[in-house]
């Protein structure tokens, strides 16, 4: 009971992590319907601006600590951001309206040379950081099993929560999401009525970067490690997030983010760790066989 | 135009250009900017801002110098760039036949050449396995329009059957060659089976993980593929059962020399492999062009072209694609054998994602369902980088930037001229869209 109340604190922490980058999958394909591979590098991307931040706070002589992690929060979004629209207007922009293939195949372009840039200008060796925030709330014990929520848990998913509020919040009652949610419906008609859908496109990809430079802050924080390649399974699995909860789906892709952490830890406290990427696969599998269209996602009519 | 309005124009365009160089310097600020690096095991972070500066003025400069190129020069030649790209495809499409003869004859030849020497040959079996690859991934991609981008794990399991069947049972290349087609096949079927009912997107994603599966088991399973160490002396194949490719005589076969009656010389066996793996690569070839026009095939690319149509015309979707995702497959299980032989030895990261993504683009920059495209795009690919080894850090990078800079340039691949089979006359669809 303690070791699966454990697991379960594990799991939802990943989770949420997983959940933040499943949104920017979820929302760019909402949009345009394309698989945005680049994701999971702008999440590393994000990582490493935040790594890079608490080393300069640190070299500056260290400052207050909820200070530092504002700072470094407020920065790793900005200049993440910045990645994501440039990958959007150089990469995937001049595409649109091609055929189908081509955005991916750019996408997949710009992953391998974001990955590389990175190994190049950082490089290749995985890069510890001590941590930061330690300690925790031990919750119960039994028989010496401690189970223990810690405050960096704490802080992953209260920030979790608040990210997802505020941005449901833009998504259904301001403008801009009111826009979005136009452009995604009918692109055609949303820009017959005086939307601007290029740069309503773009502000979705700069949105999905907050939120994964968010998720690459938390993960510098709860794994202490980072190196160029984290982004390929994180957005791997984030995608597989996206899926599950049904592609499209703001709800759905944090829903599928937990379930999907949850699946990792059990997997892992329970079976074998080596094989807990093949779990997450194997349950995409099945969603795709049994429920194609993700937990709540709307079943998509073809027209002629 | 007066002095004054050309005026206004270039402080636009320097204002353009210095926003450019702006965003350079904040993307480079944070990665290029700072150092890290350990010192005794503390991370620690080194300003070095002279490299964002570096990027800003570079940025600004190129920016600058495209859009008053622009205005001037530049747009006629890159449209005549494009439209001769674009008219060496139309002059590749009218001489298909002659280029590919050509193509042939000079491959058949190659070894006998002067050129030939070990390290040539082994570059260009090296290339004629991409080729290989290239192709059958084509009648996946090209003719039946599914995205495949796990398409190395069917490499995989081809090379690891030919690997454990010969060390573990002995089995000759000549009976695992089939066998390990089958099995590869027989994975794209199971693997098929579930997705193929569903839209092309996910079909990307579940091939992707279905591709990684493949490579976490080949890594865990220390039993069986002893894991990162992977497996090593496969034997090599023999001369169709008749001969060894050794000095000397070897279970009880001849070797090569004596029974042809030339005289010894270590490159035959490298001439072997070569013209083994021509040969493979032609029967992809062949076997594509012969099953486009087979009723199969046709069903591949009307699917690609409109789903729906084809339902109501009673074509079974899900089987249709089945077969050639399994074909495709299969095809991919015969080039892992023939690696896994000419090896030696396989471990799971020769069948990285980065290796599918190679694959996938030479069939796309190829110009997708272009048998000739596929040959020119896996030699630009697959030399290329080999050509600039010594900067080993570089060469992901300027291809990772290549393959977006041509898919902005020319989205339907640097040769691309892919018509359909059958064609109504005075009918031309523009695009084929989503």
């Amino acid at each position: 009971m303690e070791y699966f109340l454990q697991q379960l604190i594990n799991g939802l922490s990943l989770g949420a992590i997983y959940g933040l980058i499943a949104i920017g999958y979820t929302m760019v394909y909402g949009i345009i319907g394309m698989i945005n591979f680049a994701h999971g590098e702008v999440y590393m991307i994000g990582a490493f601006v935040s790594m890079i931040t608490f080393l300069v706070l640190t070299m500056l002589g260290g400052i207050w600590l909820p200070a530092a992690l504002l700072i470094a929060l407020i920065m790793a979004m900005v200049f993440t951001c910045i990645w994501g629209w440039t990958v959007e207007r150089l990469a995937y922009r001049p595409l649109r309206g091609s055929f189908r293939l081509a955005p991916l195949i750019s996408a997949i372009g710009m992953s391998i040379f974001l990955q590389n840039l990175v190994q190049v200008l950082q490089g290749a060796r995985v890069k510890p950081m001590q941590p930061l925030i330690s300690g925790g709330f031990e919750l119960m014990e039994h028989d010496g099993f401690t189970v223990t929520l810690s405050y960096l848990q704490i802080f992953i998913i209260i920030l979790t929560i608040v990210l997802m509020t505020v941005f449901t919040l833009i998504i259904n009652k301001t403008s801009l999401g009111r826009a979005q949610r136009a452009t995604e419906q009918d692109r055609t008609m949303a820009a017959l009525i005086g939307v601007n859908v290029d740069r309503t496109i773009s502000t979705t990809f700069v949105m999905g970067a907050a939120l994964a430079a968010v998720a690459g802050l938390m993960v510098t924080l709860y794994y202490g490690v980072i190196d160029f390649y984290i982004g390929f399974l994180a957005g791997m699995k984030a995608f597989t997030a996206a899926v599950l909860g049904g592609i499209g789906s703001l709800p759905g892709a944090m829903l599928g983010g937990l379930l999907i952490g949850l699946i990792e830890a059990f997997w892992s406290g329970y079976f074998t760790i080596e094989y807990k990427d093949v779990a997450v696969f194997s349950i995409l599998v099945l969603v795709l066989v049994f429920r194609p269209t993700g937990l709540l996602g709307k079943p998509e009519i073809e027209k002629v | 135009m007066s002095v004054n309005n050309q005026k206004n124009d270039m402080l636009a365009l320097l204002k353009d250009a210095g926003i450019a160089g702006l965003i350079a310097a904040a993307l480079a600020l944070p990665l290029a900017g700072f150092k890290t690096f350990d010192v005794n095991g503390t991370l620690t972070a080194e300003p070095r801002f002279h490299w964002v500066l570096v990027a800003a003025i570079v940025t600004f400069v190129g920016r600058f110098t495209i859009s008053i190129g622009q205005r001037t020069f530049f747009s006629s030649f890159s449209k005549a760039a494009g439209s001769s790209a674009g008219s060496i495809g139309a002059f590749i499409k009218k001489n298909q036949t002659t280029l590919a003869i050509l193509l042939l004859t000079a491959a058949i030849i190659f070894p006998f050449s002067p050129m030939a020497n070990r390290h040539s040959l082994d570059l260009a079996v090296y290339v004629l396995i991409y080729v290989m690859l290239g192709w059958g991934l084509n009648i996946v991609v090209g003719l039946a329009g599914l995205l495949d981008l796990g398409y190395v794990a069917f490499y995989a399991v081809g090379a690891y059957s030919y690997a454990l069947l010969a060390t573990n049972f002995d089995l000759s290349f000549w009976i695992c060659l089939p066998m390990a087609g089958i099995f590869a096949a027989s994975f794209g079927v199971i693997l098929g089976f579930p997705v193929l009912r569903l839209r092309g997107d996910y079909l990307a994603i579940v091939t992707l993980g279905f591709g990684e599966i493949i490579r976490v088991v080949l890594l865990n399973w220390y039993s069986l593929t002893g894991g990162p160490d992977g497996i090593s002396s496969i034997p090599k194949p023999t001369f169709f059962g008749m001969a060894v490719f050794s000095r000397n005589a070897q279970d009880g076969l001849p070797p090569f020399h004596e029974l042809m009656n030339i005289e010894y010389s270590t490159l035959n066996k490298f001439i072997f492999y070569y013209f083994l793996i021509l040969i493979l690569a032609l029967v992809t070839n062949f076997f594509t062009l012969r099953i486009r026009k087979l009723p199969v095939g046709r069903a591949w690319e009307a699917l690609r072209e409109d789903e729906i149509a084809c339902r109501s015309l009673g074509i079974n979707p899900t089987n249709t694609k089945l077969t050639a995702f399994a074909i495709g497959a299969m095809f991919a299980g015969f080039a892992g054998s023939f690696f896994a032989t000419r090896q030696g030895f396989i471990s799971p990261e020769s069948f990285t994602f980065i290796e599918s993504a190679i694959i996938l683009a030479i069939v796309v920059l190829g110009g997708m369902g272009s048998q000739v495209g596929v040959v020119i795009a896996a030699i630009v690919l697959v030399l290329g980088p080999e050509l600039i080894r010594e900067l080993q850090e570089f060469r992901m990078l300027a291809f990772g930037g290549a393959m977006v800079l041509i898919m902005v340039w020319r989205p339907r691949g640097l040769l691309a001229f892919r018509e359909p089979t059958l064609k109504l006359d005075g009918q031309d669809k523009k695009g084929d869209g989503t």
